[in-house]
């Protein structure tokens, strides 16, 4: 109906050139759909599990990015298909709510979609497929919230908090030394979390990496690590019982806003001129000095003359440090931000066990450290490594387990991982599908078949027999009617992840499964 | 209970992404499996072979001649300088590039041999993968193999850390060895005994900075010497004096030409000539104060950052006052180090600014130049090593060479284990790894048997570019160092085995375990790759 005739019997055009246009509808549209799903699914695939494989990512720029983190491979995917699009917007959503089981999202989806196609070949409307699966995904999450378990630990004991980032950890690169990073991660979520109010800003944990050492010399710094250095060579490198003033105004001259002009048109007005500008600088420090600052910390740039002031006056500073950083260190030093000089009081002065300058190598690396502050609730986590790719690496692998322990002190129930909670939900929704009539039926079986796919994958994963294995382990939870079994990855030697002390949490899983199913919706 | 561990992973290549399913933008490239490993492998492989030439103390150099203006050329048997130079495409070769760049940051030693290992390592996991073992597994044994390796060659430091001399001794014996892969291995003991000297000055810190290098072409290498003062690569100010004794310094970062009114958005707005003449006069009487003031500190030579102009020049050669001006930010960071003082920027409270001093000031003459001397000055810990030699190429490669000696031997006197050089660390690391190969069950001795022959191969390499018959001499190596407690490794110079001992080849334990350490790692990161997409290259506009 490319063409139409108007009242006047006129005729024009609804599409144009529609020779050259290529429109799928029907069915045909719905499968271009689900490969392109299917597709992207593949490509995370392999990199799910302990065993899973890594991703070399090369930028339009030529920065390589080598990693297995699923939001991440996909936001530099350059995607070009809706589809494909609407999966990676489904990872970053997994990410940003829950922070880690990113790939297990996009697999479980690809894993629907493929089920999906089936269904609409055997000519099942399309909507009553997405019903089908949303009456499906709620099964399998009242049975995760059945089969889940709680974990209690204290501040004390963190050793269940370790166990579970340490799962997350173990299929990241940097699993040589998982126990270590799970224990920094657990360490520094606990020093920034509010136990009351279950709650955990994860803002207050910085992450900071510097090439060089290996990844064993990662630690936890109990404050903030800047990478600064002071603003004259010769100011001293360390400095115990710090009064930090913060300051985001210039060591420079004012600078009003308003467009103004200063005319000097006499010898007088050039002197008096000249002398503003040293008391300027001079006010400057001496501000200051007289609140008692011993430090300052400084957005901006110094003039040579101010730098000189404050040099001879003993009172240290650092310049251009970044906003973000500069809010971290007021609420680590419980020091308030402070924009105009007049306004620097006392009290407005952040404290600091100590401040001190670290330095890297034989290059001329430094950071500053703000070490032992008034207000213990601000951390930083620096990593070392042997490259670029790995120190980058190790962020994401650090902010997953960071995420995890903060799901955990959310709320504290946990599935058991290695894919026995998805075998477990398989089978609970596979047995509850025959209670539902009509084509939904079939949508729900198939979604238990959906949820095998992450177990198949581990499998396939680890190089076990995947078909194998999984009706292996499928049949051992149903006789010993026990939902923790799953895919022994790591050739430990048994199947129950109790034994194994594989943890996911309960809300990383649920998530998981409603983002999935939800996505759906939009796909099919 | 059957249990077949193929990996999923090198199962034939699945044929090319239909038309249908590609989901990626029009140029950017996706390979997987199999193919991508490929890839990886020979990108990698084909860097370590690029600098498998330069290895040893028979390696031979490369000419790198930039595509920028000028054509500029390096010559250099620098690990890390030769890959830095590279346009890299491959995405594995990066990771290479890397490690070698971090090397040289780190310990500034060893950067061929980094790159080296580890492209023998994913040469040995290629046939691995081959034989169809999952490169998991290949991964777990590498990572048991180098714990392994790095206990090994840790029992077998020697540290001398308490007897001065025998120190000293070391560090020469190191100096030696790494200077000997380098341009200055005619005179490596000369270089060496520089070398040693500088570090020793530092007292432990590992702050290069204080050691200034000076390239001063003309002259042979053999006239290069260290200078316990201060070197200063500035002319004197007309007319001023040429030698100062018991010299008071200030060290200076300000503007000295006219000094610009800071306040903004002022500026001079006069209605008739004579005004312009007044405000020149009272900017002159400004620059008369400020050079008063600078002169009030009591100071005979005065050096600043900044340009110092004619007028105050003059001031100053007036008062008798050494003045240099621009000498560069380091050059005063430097001098303020070296001579005690404080790098001032204003000058109302001469008190309260610490002075510069040193002994004596004059000019001096290397080749054809002229630079100014700081001797006898206040902290001992900074002195200056002055390079001789043909041409430009000469000095920029010895200054590597020298940076590297100095790199090693400060990172040594922090840490003083040493180990012996010349193939042997390899050797006692391959001997352990072979026997935790014999005791591990299962695929992954395949894999420590591998990182073995990776860590062979370096003697391998070093006897092949020295023209030697390196099957000959690396398996009667290894057959030495089956007794315990052997010290013989190559000497390339004999051209046959040799006691290090006596030879005197040692080296660093902090370099060898860096080394090893993150050649592992980057192996581990590309073996663990089994795609690779890579965007379409950002177009740049034609700048025509």
């Amino acid at each position: 109906m490319a063409l139409a005739f108007d009242d006047f019997g006129r005729p024009f055009i609804i599409l144009r050139e529609q020779e050259s246009k290529s429109r799928l509808r029907g069915l045909d549209a719905h499968k271009a759909n689900v490969a392109a799903g299917k597709a992207v699914a593949r490509s995370l695939r392999t990199s799910l599990g302990p065993k899973g494989m890594d991703k070399i990512l090369q930028s339009p720029d030529g920065d390589v990015t080598i990693t297995n983190d699923g939001a991440t491979i996909l936001e530099q995917m350059d995607v070009d298909n809706q589809i494909a699009k609407l999966m990676v917007e489904l990872s970053r959503s997994q990410d940003y709510e829950i922070g880690d089981g990113t790939t297990g999202v996009v697999v479980l989806d690809g894993s629907l979609l493929e089920q999906a196609e089936k269904l609409l070949e055997r000519g099942i409307h399309p909507i009553r497929i997405a019903e089908g699966y949303e009456m499906a995904s709620k099964i399998a999450f009242d049975h995760l919230e059945h089969i889940s378990t709680r974990f209690e630990f204290t501040a004390a004991n963190i050793e269940p908090l370790v166990q579970t980032c340490m799962t997350t950890l173990s299929s990241k690169i940097v699993n040589r030394c998982k126990r270590m990073l799970a224990e920094i991660a657990v360490r520094a979520v606990l020093a920034v979390a509010d136990l009351e109010r279950k709650d955990v800003n994860l803002d207050l944990i910085k992450v900071e990496g510097k090439v060089g050492g290996k990844l064993e010399d990662t630690e936890l710094i109990y404050g903030i690590a800047v990478d600064k250095d002071m603003s004259h060579p010769q100011m001293p490198k360390r400095i115990e019982d710090a009064n930090i003033a913060i300051l985001t105004c210039p060591f420079e001259p004012p600078k009003p806003k308003t467009k103004h002009k200063v005319d000097i048109d006499t010898v007088e007005k050039f002197q008096t001129m000249r002398g503003q500008e040293q008391k300027y600088f001079d006010e400057m420090v001496q501000k200051c000095k007289d609140v008692g600052a011993t430090l300052v910390i400084c957005q901006w740039g110094f003039d040579d003359e101010a730098n000189h002031l404050l040099m001879q006056r003993n009172l240290p500073a650092v310049r251009w440090v970044g906003g973000v950083e500069l809010e971290l260190i007021a609420i680590a030093t419980g020091g308030r931000i402070v924009p105009r000089f007049q306004e620097l009081t006392p009290d407005k002065l952040g404290q600091a066990g100590l401040v001190r300058e670290k330095s890297f190598g034989t290059t001329k690396d430094r950071m500053l450290c703000i070490e032992r502050c008034a207000n213990a609730r601000a951390v930083t986590i620096f990593i070392r490594g042997g490259n670029k790719m790995m120190i980058e690496e190790a962020k994401r692998s650090i902010h997953d387990a960071l995420c995890v322990a903060r799901n955990l002190i959310r709320n504290n129930s946990i599935v058991y991982g290695g894919g026995s909670a998805e075998i477990s939900c398989s089978v609970a929704v596979e047995a509850a599908a025959d209670r539902y009539a009509g084509a939904e039926q079939y949508a729900i079986r198939s979604f238990a078949d959906a949820l095998d796919g992450i177990p198949l994958a581990l499998a396939e994963n680890s190089g076990l027999p995947p078909i194998d294995t999984l009706t292996a382990v499928k049949s051992q939870q149903i006789q010993e009617n026990n939902p923790y079994c799953g895919i022994d990855c790591n050739d430990v030697g048994t199947n129950d992840m109790r034994e194994q002390h594989v943890f996911e949490t309960l809300i990383g899983k649920q998530q998981q499964i409603l983002l999935a199913t939800q996505g759906k919706y939009a796909e099919i | 209970e059957l249990r077949d561990r193929d990996p999923p992973a090198s199962r034939p290549d699945p044929s090319p992404v239909p038309e249908m399913e590609r989901v990626l933008k029009d140029d950017a490239i996706q390979e997987k499996g199999e193919r991508a490993r490929m890839a990886s492998f020979v990108g990698a492989m084909a860097i370590a072979d690029l600098v498998k030439s330069t290895l040893g103390p028979k390696g031979m150099d490369k000419i790198l001649q930039s595509t920028g203006r000028g054509r500029s050329v390096t010559v250099t048997n620098d690990g890390a300088t030769i890959l830095k130079s590279l346009h890299i495409d491959n995405p594995a070769a990066k990771v290479l590039v890397d490690i070698s760049k971090v090397q040289d940051d780190e310990v500034g030693d060893g950067t061929t041999s980094v790159v080296v290992l580890a492209g023998e390592l994913l040469r040995e996991a290629e046939k691995l993968v081959n034989m169809k073992i999952h490169p998991m597994t290949i991964i777990a044994g590498y990572r048991m193999a180098a714990e392994c390796a790095r206990n090994a060659l840790l029992q077998k430091t020697m540290d001398n850390k308490d007897n001065t001399d025998k120190f000293r001794s070391d560090l020469m014996n190191i100096a030696m060895t790494t200077l000997s892969s380098k341009i200055l291995s005619q005179d490596k003991e000369y270089f060496a005994e520089l070398a040693v000297d500088a570090v020793l000055r530092l007292k432990g810190s590992t702050n290069l900075e204080s050691i200034q290098i000076l390239k001063k072409p003309g002259g042979s290498l053999k006239d290069s010497f260290l200078d316990e003062g201060f070197i200063l690569d500035k002319k004197i100010g007309l007319g001023q004096p040429k030698r100062i004794e018991n010299a008071n310094i200030l060290v200076a970062n300000t503007a000295m030409d006219t000094d610009k009114v800071k306040i903004y958005g002022a500026r001079v707005r006069v209605d008739s000539m004579s005004k312009v003449a007044d405000i020149e006069a009272a900017e002159k009487q400004k620059m008369r104060e400020k050079v008063e003031k600078i002169i009030g500190h009591g100071i005979n030579c005065f050096v600043n950052r900044q340009l110092i102009y004619n007028f105050p020049e003059e001031l100053f050669a007036d008062a008798g006052i050494l003045a240099v001006e621009h000498a560069d930010f380091e050059g005063i960071e430097r001098l303020a180090l070296v001579t005690g003082g404080d790098i001032a920027s204003t000058f109302d409270n001469p008190e309260s600014v610490k002075l510069g001093h040193c002994k004596l000031i004059e000019e001096i003459m290397i080749g054809e130049d002229r630079l100014i001397h700081f001797s006898g000055v206040a902290m001992g810990q900074a002195c200056t090593i002055v390079l001789r030699g043909a041409s430009e190429h000469v000095l920029d490669e010895a200054e590597r060479s020298l940076h590297d000696a100095l790199c090693v031997l400060s990172q040594t006197v922090n840490d003083t284990r040493v180990i012996f050089g010349g193939g042997w660390p390899e050797m006692v690391m391959s001997k352990e790894v072979d026997e935790l190969a014999r005791r591990t069950p299962g695929k992954k001795s395949h894999a420590i048997d591998a990182f073995s022959r990776a860590l062979q191969a370096i003697p391998t390499i070093i006897a092949d570019n020295a023209g030697l018959d390196s099957a000959e001499l690396i398996s009667q190596l290894r057959a030495e160092h089956h007794k315990e407690n052997s010290t013989v490794g190559i000497d390339v110079i004999s051209g046959g085995l040799g006691d290090m001992q006596k030879r005197g080849i040692c080296e660093a334990f902090k370099v060898k375990q860096a080394i090893v350490l993150s050649a592992t790692e980057a192996a581990e990161m590309i073996l663990r790759v089994d795609e690779i997409i890579t965007c379409a290259p950002r177009r740049r506009e034609d700048r025509m």
